[in-house]
């Protein structure tokens, strides 16, 4: 449906694109950097307090919400399909020819699973759902604020927060783990198909092979930590689109640094998401 | 008889209802950085009148609107809507009073996803919620056969132009039945023909709502057509208000170069 500066709100329309448009050179300059870089932070904040304000207070904008699961679950779908393939392809090569090397084939079937499953699938879902849907959402909200068609909406006593940030932010969440499992399903067939091609082997040999030895603890907590990188993609792309100033080049701006922001955002949290789920699912 | 003539004979019948004014703007500050935009200004208006804001480019007059509906926030100074101050309300408590009002933005600003329809339609779905699908349609129909688009009902904006999406940009402001109409350069950017449509379509709507209107122009044609008051702007301040007349025998030196440029 319809993708400011709106009443009540900090000014989120500074100019500072984020932290990878720090300037460096210089004392004074860095330490606008760095202000720049704090108050970033802060308007960040500010802007998740009140999206997570009017994502539970009525109503509730369930119609559109279904349309954003449609447009990023969905529709991102044949993309993440193919990403995870592809990399169950190149992880059977790879990994066939390692393994051969140390003498240990038959491993091949779990290296190629758990690879999958802890880590490649939800790093690739997490890395093309950012750059796809992170500049969809970024250009489209940039889009809207310079043609005040954001300002439209509140003046029109529609919260855009609630609107437009809200339901976007929370199906990222929800499709996330969801893509992470059809990129999961695509990397492992194509894993094995690469493997068969091979040396003949049943898809069920493969999978009980492959995930021999592997509980709950190997598959739910990687798939759902893509629930936080959904959260990073869709607050980041938000923030970023609904800040935009500055016509078209603003629109290509945001939609520029809502993509490297949010797989930047995706790959710091993994590193921290690893390690929890190493302490808390070991 | 012509188009003005035609308006000063309407706006006699249209009644300024009450004493009370429904708007209220008083010593209103608004800089962005250094820039001062707003320095003091204080205007009022009441229901069933219109008050057109003169003056130049970057005078400040789209940031008065936007203040009075909320989108920006003044430094210093007072906006009150039926009595209510509006600062520092929070974004729902506003949304109740932004119902009241219409807002016709400088280029429509309609949403490009949606047909012209499901723009008029918008507010209503958000806002009349028990409202059926069938007279929902009929009261968008309606509102747009208003403006003269109810031919345009399933086009996209980017297929009509700038003057019809003005028209549905107006019919949108109204879909709520407000009390208060917000114009922002209803006539920029339009031929004269259909800036004199427009002008006699607010002028009808005025006739019929008998709303509180402010419209912000620097088309002193559109503005002594549609207005019965002008407040001309200058430095962020109003300089003269009045009726057209009172703007034509001012001595004040900007009144007189502003006319004689118009």
């Amino acid at each position: 449906m319809i993708a400011g500066k709106f009443s009540g709100a900090a000014d989120l329309t500074a100019p500072f694109e984020g932290p990878s448009a720090l300037p460096v050179p210089s004392a004074v300059p860095t330490t606008n950097a760095v202000s720049d870089f704090l108050e970033w932070f802060g308007d960040l904040g500010t802007f998740s307090w009140r999206v997570m304000r009017a994502a539970v207070t009525p109503p509730f904008e369930f119609r559109e919400l279904v349309r954003q699961l449609d447009e990023i679950g969905s529709k991102s779908f044949p993309l993440v399909a193919l990403a995870g393939a592809a990399t169950g392809v190149v992880l059977s090569l790879e990994a066939r020819y390692s393994l051969t090397r140390f003498g240990a084939k038959s491993l091949l079937p779990a290296a190629i699973v758990f690879s999958v499953i802890h880590e490649t699938g939800p790093i690739i879902t997490g890395l093309v759902v950012s750059g796809r849907v992170g500049a969809g959402i970024g250009a489209e909200l940039a889009s809207m604020k310079v043609t005040e068609q954001i300002d439209a909406i509140e003046a029109s006593a529609v919260n855009p927060y609630r609107l437009l940030a809200a339901t976007r932010i929370l199906a990222c969440v929800l499709m996330l783990p969801l893509l992470t499992l059809a990129s999961d399903a695509c990397g492992l067939f194509m894993g094995w198909v690469t493997q068969a091609l091979v040396e003949p082997m049943s898809l069920h040999q493969f999978i009980n092979s492959g995930f021999n030895g592997a509980g709950f603890n190997d598959f739910l907590p990687p798939t759902f930590k893509t629930a936080m990188f959904g959260l990073i993609i869709g607050l980041i792309a938000c923030f970023q689109g609904m800040r935009t100033q500055g016509g078209a080049a603003g629109v290509g701006r945001a939609a520029t640094s809502s993509v490297v922001l949010s797989s930047l955002f995706v790959i710091l949290a993994d590193v921290v998401l690893v390690k929890l789920i190493i302490i808390f699912f070991p | 008889m012509n188009t003005i003539a035609q308006a000063e004979t309407k706006r006699e019948v249209v009644k300024v209802e009450g004493s009370a004014p429904v708007i209220i703007v008083e010593d209103l500050h608004k800089s962005f950085g250094s820039q001062k935009v707003l320095n003091g200004i204080s205007l009022s208006v009441k229901r069933g009148e219109t008050l057109a804001v003169l003056g130049r480019s970057g005078t400040g007059k789209s940031v008065l609107l936007r203040i009075i509906i909320g989108l920006e926030k003044p430094d210093s100074g007072s906006v009150r809507i039926h009595g209510q101050d509006i600062a520092g309300l929070a974004l729902d408590r506003l949304g109740e009073i932004r119902i009241k009002m219409g807002f016709l933005f400088q280029h429509a600003a309609l949403y490009d996803s949606l047909t012209v329809e499901q723009n008029v339609a918008f507010p209503l779905q958000h806002h009349k919620k028990e409202m059926s699908k069938s007279d929902r349609t009929d009261r968008v129909r309606n509102l747009l056969a208003e403006v003269g688009m109810e031919a345009a009902v399933a086009k996209m904006p980017s297929d009509i132009s700038g003057g019809m999406q003005k028209r549905v940009g107006l019919a949108r402001a109204l879909a709520l039945e407000p009390d208060i109409l917000l114009l922002d350069e209803p006539t920029a950017g339009l031929d004269p023909i259909s800036s004199g449509e427009i002008d006699d379509l607010v002028i009808k709507l005025q006739e019929e709502h008998h709303m509180a209107s402010i419209v912000v122009t620097h088309d002193l044609h559109s503005a002594k057509t549609i207005a019965g008051r002008l407040a001309l702007l200058n430095q962020g301040n109003v300089v003269i208000e009045g009726s057209f007349q009172e703007l034509q025998n001012s001595d004040i030196e900007f009144v007189q170069e502003f006319l004689k440029h118009s």
